[in-house]
């Protein structure tokens, strides 16, 4: 196991937490048997070996029959969209006062992690501004399929910021999940509001 | 005072003019006040700010500083005059009957006036909150906003870190209650004996109990201390440990109070020479810094077999019996359990005395 946080710790504990909720302890419970995990849950801040999110994930396909793919999806949406947990969506919220200065800001998050835990190892994001609000987002993934969180992920954000967007996973690059983002209006609607400090009046 | 505004860089240094739009942007926070210390000029966050504090926009400007602002520190800033002697040093001022603290930094401009740049210094997160400042109301270069998103870090990571904090808490206190292990003299402890105990009495196999106790160990303790009292329990471990068979059960069950439960033995013979190799042993004196620790040990017993339906309370209680008739009988012996001492119950608690 490498040395540091490893972003694994964070995804598990999230999916978990999200699998949980969407679909109950007891699926929960038969996931963890499925997966033949020597625990039942995760802790967020702890390293974790690679195979068992993927244990973790062709579990939870079993048992819901859905494809990996829109599990992942709608944990990034989750992730940033469920009410009573805001904490993730104010610190990507900090990124930018828009959608697309939310997106340049992509490329500092594994920097903006660091100050908090410096042992945290997000991984690199690059974004490609194509011109005419046409952007690719690259990333290695951890595992398989991790891109689609990013665009649940950045589907919920778009929301947030009240833009229109369009995104897609494109073919990867020499091993990098490549994600489209088309973006059609930036101020298409009002969006959720957002105070710099919490509690603000 | 245009010479003091140039000070360090020698005379001629280039000038800047700037239009009131840039220098707000620069520096939303600042201040500009004339010769006489009226408000002349201010951006348009500190604006926000001292409308806040229920004074009318248009009444600003002309106002004098200290109508507004007072200067905490240094002490005795109250006049322009004061202010101009302080330009260059690090200010504490705030708002006039409160509601916002500010740092500042004054120096001259070339009417003889002061700009002020102001902050919020280490209070700005509930600046932010009190003022309902936002991203538009700081410089593109201030670095408020990235504080702000550590504090909201540091709070999810604290906030994370506590409950990982009580979920290993819980797991140790579970942990503790499951533990079979008596952590001082490595014996196996009271729960694991009751749970053995009860395996046997469901087995329905023959075994014995001896309950020992030693004797002078509360000697040891009250003269040499409790470095010595640990020394001796480990030590009564290990004669405990060599002088009985791989299966059987040794338990610590109270401070100087030891279990043993024999599976298969029932030989009177046989026990009474097991309970006297042990009883020889610990009469040995046991060695602790310099130091000889004189104990003993009593031990009472009981068979599985003198019960028709055996119970673990009645076992450990008659076993409990025999020991204090151990001990009654001089100590230093073992005694099993019998029907005379079972009749003779209502004298033994004269002998709990000891």
């Amino acid at each position: 196991m490498k040395q540091g946080l490893s972003v694994l710790g964070l995804i598990n504990r999230a999916l978990e937490d999200f699998l949980k909720r969407r679909h109950g302890a007891a699926l929960w419970q038969r996931v963890v048997q499925r997966a033949r995990l020597p625990f039942d849950s995760f802790e967020p801040l702890l390293s974790y070996d690679p195979g068992l999110t993927d244990a973790v994930l062709n579990a939870a396909c079993a048992e819901l029959g859905r494809a990996r793919e829109s599990i992942l999806e709608d944990l990034g949406t989750a992730l940033v969209s469920q009410r009573e947990r805001d904490g993730l969506r104010r610190l990507l919220r900090f990124g930018g006062v828009s959608f697309r200065d939310f997106l340049h800001s992509l490329e500092e998050l594994p920097d903006r992690a660091r100050l908090a835990l410096p042992d945290l190892h997000l991984p690199a994001l690059y974004l490609e501004d194509r011109g005419g609000g046409q952007f690719a987002i690259l990333a290695v993934p951890p595992f398989a399929g991790a891109g689609f969180i990013l665009i649940g992920l950045l589907r919920a954000m778009a929301d947030d910021y009240g833009a229109l967007v369009l995104l897609d996973m494109a073919a990867s690059r020499q091993g990098r999940d490549v994600i489209s983002v088309l973006l059609l209006d930036e101020a298409h609607s009002q969006g959720r509001r957002f105070d710099l400090a919490v509690g603000a009046p | 005072m245009a010479r003091q505004a140039a000070q360090g860089r020698g005379q001629g240094a280039a000038r800047l003019v700037l239009p009131k739009g840039s220098l707000d942007r620069l520096m939303p926070m600042h201040l500009a006040l004339s010769a006489s210390g009226q408000i002349t000029a201010l951006g348009p966050t500190l604006a926000k700010i001292v409308r806040r504090a229920a004074v009318e926009d248009a009444a600003i400007l002309g106002l004098d500083f200290f109508d507004l602002f007072e200067v905490c520190r240094p002490s005795g800033v109250t006049t322009a005059a004061a202010l101009h002697a302080r330009q260059g040093e690090r200010l504490h001022l705030g708002l006039r009957g409160g509601g916002a603290e500010f740092r500042g930094l004054a120096l001259c401009d070339d009417a003889g006036g002061l700009v002020m740049n102001l902050s919020f210094g280490i209070g700005v997160v509930d600046a932010v909150r009190t003022h309902a400042l936002t991203d538009a109301d700081f410089a593109a270069t201030d670095l408020t906003v990235e504080l702000l998103y550590l504090v909201e870090v540091k709070r999810a990571v604290l906030g994370e870190l506590q409950r990982l904090n009580l979920r290993l808490q819980g797991a140790k206190s579970e942990a503790e209650a499951q533990a079979m292990t008596d952590t001082l003299t490595g014996l196996r402890n009271r729960r694991a004996l009751d749970l053995r105990l009860a395996q046997a009495i469901a087995d329905a196999l023959p075994f014995a109990l001896m309950h020992l106790d030693l004797d002078r160990f509360k000697a040891v303790n009250d003269t040499l201390g409790h470095g010595a009292g640990d020394q001796v329990l480990r030590v009564v471990a290990q004669v405990l440990a060599a002088e009985t068979r791989t299966g059987d059960l040794v338990a610590r069950v109270g401070g100087d109070e030891f279990v043993i439960l024999l599976p298969g033995m029932t030989d009177a013979a046989r026990l009474g020479a097991v309970a006297g190799r042990i009883i020889a042993a610990l009469s040995r004196p046991i060695p602790y810094e310099g130091h000889l620790c004189q104990i003993g040990a009593s031990v009472g017993l009981t068979i599985s077999t003198r019960y028709a339906a055996p119970t673990a309370e009645a076992m450990l209680q008659d076993a409990d019996l025999a020991l204090y008739a151990a001990k009654r009988a001089g100590r230093g012996r073992m005694m099993a359990f019998s029907d005379e001492l079972a009749s003779g119950q209502g004298t033994v608690p004269a002998a709990r005395a000891f």
